[in-house]
């Protein structure tokens, strides 16, 4: 009989997965559980498996279709559910990725050792336990795996200075904060694939001598906390974990430590701060963690991501890993595409394809026949790189050369009704928030910028805004003590770079090209369309509008706020934008 | 040095038990930890999780991370703002409803998001979130769960 698999990560959760779930127990199935597969668009996804073979994928399956799926496995008739299977078109955006990180997101249970056993888990670190540590690192040098936390640091000199560094006391701590907004791979792996966290960080360990580790999760992630827990549990029962792992003589356990929420801990040496109980704010580097971590002894620091790829690596070798990319990037890299896009969700592409294959080609382009503006990528550090340079390959130099990062892989895609002043001024916002103080410059270089951007995007703009944006970027840039200062300035700095045309339109014309900014846009009916329901009239603040029943209505543009309530009321699209 | 004590783990115990941080607790982990309760104060409000008044019965976190806000997330806080008189960091009059704004939910592709004890909704639109608010409070029957 076919095997139903259900997807419940925690997207798949809040599209209705616990939903399906239940009504397919209530329709007498037995689902299994497994985690994200990426295409969270699908959502909720219900699995059909024979043995090991997936037999067939259904989408955005409601609870209404659960008895006919029961019966379909029942019977072995999928007659009955073909019209929830994948396109083949969907089916498109998993073929064409190359899954070395997400290799078991979405179809192992995250919540079965077993299951994870039975992938070749645990595997690799039998293998490096019969390794010198120093042969585990060579291979990660051949690797050429860099962090995939924002840095790109290569991941076997950080391990290497802490293997080397004095003292028997070391310090592995794995940066699961995940502060980026918008980007989300990190909470998939933990949610999905729990033990190839768990691996990869136990093999970290035994090539740098830590006896202990922790995993720093923000705690906006309660699902990943629950999973993890109990996939350490289960590994320290099975002898993995803690004292003599795999009868080894290595020892090593792991912790979890929740994050209070603060955008700033996800910096190394502020995470630091924050797990040994403080206020969570940057130290001066050096001594660089690898020196002085954790309780002032040497402490490594890696992202869930560059984790996940660590077994893969041992077990298939460095070369393997480095003959994917660029000259300059290995590998294979995750990114959470979002925004405006058709097809959203995880991507996992070798280093070296072009934005334009990820976004285009995976992704399906932009959603409701727009066009496409900018791709936001790096969060807060990063920039939002325009349509002329799309045909730019993921790679860390080439990515940094357009004034934005690679950074942890959030890609945030924008069409032509978002404003790209009023994205700048939502990052400063954001960072203006998260500046943990310690500099002048950061905390209220931030302020001034977020302050200078606000007035323009309500229309208050004024000769030189510009260029006193610039003044202060580099002024932040050079005053601020750790990355979140550092790059604060580069939303700002991209938008001026690529879209001048859109501040000098807010600032001199008095206009917000996209129509998103309020202040700077009025709204008009269209009588042909307009029912004369009165629905607008209702929601709109200020009275703007009047008219009588049954006839077309009309806004007054000198009381119009802007606010776009009428657009939202009416029923029959009859608003616009002026 | 046993770090599971530290000020942070010790906040976070309050609070899962409270649901916020009494200043009486404020000056208990001072006294336990010698630090000054300046100290724990600094430690309490720098992190935005830690509350240092009472919140609602309910608990909704809306989501404004870079996703969100592309997706329109603002509406959405017009809505709620709407339906429950309150913005972020506010607790309705009735005692009902906590709002708060958080920067990001992990659940990006179905953006806009919120998350309400927990539970997460996603592909919001101003109707869909007025009405999941409305059935809680129906269900709450005013009194709270
Ligand atoms: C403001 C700021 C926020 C950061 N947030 C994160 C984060 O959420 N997750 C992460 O892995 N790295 C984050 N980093 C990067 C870390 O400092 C560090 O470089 C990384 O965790 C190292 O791991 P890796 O070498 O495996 O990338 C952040 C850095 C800065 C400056
Ligand atoms: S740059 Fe900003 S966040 Fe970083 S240490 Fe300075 S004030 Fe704090
Ligand atoms: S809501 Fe639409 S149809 Fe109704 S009066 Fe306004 S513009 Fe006309
Ligand atoms: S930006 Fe809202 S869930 Fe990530």
């Amino acid at each position: 009989m076919l095997r139903i698999v259900v997807g419940m990560g925690s997207c798949g959760v809040a599209a209705g997965a616990g939903r399906v779930k239940e009504a397919l127990e209530r329709a007498g199935a037995k689902p299994g559980i497994t985690g994200c597969v990426g295409a969270c668009y699908l959502e909720p996804i219900v699995d059909l498996y024979e043995g090991a073979e997936l037999k067939r994928r259904l989408v955005k399956v409601a609870p209404e279709d659960a008895p006919a799926i029961a019966a379909a496995v029942e019977s072995g008739d999928l007659a009955g559910v073909e019209r929830l299977a994948i396109s083949a078109e969907d089916e498109e955006f998993l073929s064409r990725q190359t899954r070395i990180a997400l290799r078991h997101c979405g179809v192992i249970d995250p919540e079965s050792l077993d299951a994870y056993r039975a992938a070749d888990g645990y595997k690799a670190l039998e293998k490096v336990l019969g390794m010198t540590p120093e042969a585990v690192i060579e291979e990660i040098k051949v690797s050429g795996l860099a962090g995939r936390g924002g840095a790109g640091f290569p991941t076997w000199f950080k391990w290497n200075a802490a293997r080397n560094a004095k003292g028997d006391e070391k310090y592995l701590i794995c940066n699961a904060d995940e502060g980026d907004p918008g980007a989300f791979m990190d909470r998939a792996v933990i949610e999905s694939d729990p033990h190839s966290l768990i691996e990869g960080m136990l093999i970290a360990a035994y090539a740098i001598g830590a006896k202990e580790a922790f995993v720093y999760v923000r705690a906006e992630y309660p699902l990943a906390i629950v999973r993890l827990e109990k996939a350490l549990g289960d590994a320290r029962a099975a002898g993995i974990l803690g004292k003599n792992v795999l009868g080894s003589g290595f020892s090593c356990d792991i912790r979890i430590k929740a994050g209070a929420g603060a955008f700033v801990c996800g910096e190394e040496t502020a995470l630091i701060e924050s797990l040994e109980g403080s206020r969570g704010m940057p130290r001066l580097k050096p001594p660089f963690p690898a020196e002085k971590g954790y309780l002032n002894k040497p402490s490594n620091i890696n992202n869930v991501e560059t984790f996940a790829n660590v077994a893969w690596i041992i077990l298939n070798g460095g070369a393997k890993f480095a003959a994917m990319g660029t000259e300059n990037s290995k590998g294979t890299k995750v990114f959470a595409l979002t925004g405006k896009i058709r097809r959203g969700g995880l991507v996992e592409i070798p280093m070296g394809l072009t934005l334009r294959e990820v976004i285009f080609g995976i992704g399906g382009g932009i959603r409701d026949g727009k066009r496409f503006k900018a791709v936001q990528m790096g969060g807060p550090s990063g920039g939002c790189i325009p349509e002329s340079l799309l045909d730019t390959r993921i790679d860390y130099r080439e990515l940094g050369a357009t004034g934005a990062i690679m950074g942890s892989g959030g890609m945030v895609v924008m069409d032509e009704t978002t404003c790209m002043v009023n994205m700048a001024k939502f990052f400063l916002d954001f960072t203006a928030r998260e500046s943990c103080g310690k500099c002048v410059h950061c905390r209220i270089g931030t302020r001034r910028l977020h302050e200078i951007l606000t007035r323009i995007t309500e229309g208050k703009g004024r000769e030189g805004d510009v260029e006193l944006l610039e003044e202060l970027c580099r002024g932040i840039k050079d005053g601020a003590l750790c990355g979140l200062g550092q790059t604060a300035p580069n939303p700002v700095l991209t938008t001026i770079r690529y879209f001048r045309d859109e501040y000098d339109a807010h600032i001199r014309e008095r206009r917000c090209p996209a129509g998103e900014c309020a202040a700077l846009r009025k709204f008009k009916i269209d009588p042909a369309k307009c029912k004369g329901c009165g629905a607008c009239a209702r929601k709109c603040p200020v009275k703007a509008i009047a008219g009588e029943p049954k006839k077309p209505y009309a806004i007054d543009p000198a009381k119009c706020i802007g606010c776009g309530s009428c657009e939202a009321a009416c029923r029959f699209g009859a608003v616009a934008k002026a | 040095m046993n770090e599971n004590e530290s000020i942070v783990s010790l906040l976070q115990e309050v609070q899962a038990k409270n649901g916020y941080i009494p200043k009486d607790e404020i000056y208990r982990i001072a006294a336990e930890k010698g630090v000054s309760p300046a100290k724990v104060t600094g430690v309490a409000t720098f992190y935005s999780q830690f509350r240092l008044s009472k919140p609602g019965k309910n608990l909704i976190l809306l989501c404004k991370g870079t996703a969100c806000h592309v997706n329109s997330a603002d509406g959405i806080a017009a809505a709620l703002k709407e339906e429950l008189g309150i913005g972020g960091g506010e607790t309705s009059a009735d005692g009902l409803f906590t709002l708060e704004f958080v920067a990001c939910l992990g659940c990006c592709s179905l953006s806009p998001v919120m998350m309400i004890n927990g539970v997460a909704y996603g592909s919001l639109t101003p109707e869909k979130a007025k009405r999941i608010v409305r059935e809680i409070r129906d269900s709450n029957d005013g009194k709270g769960a």
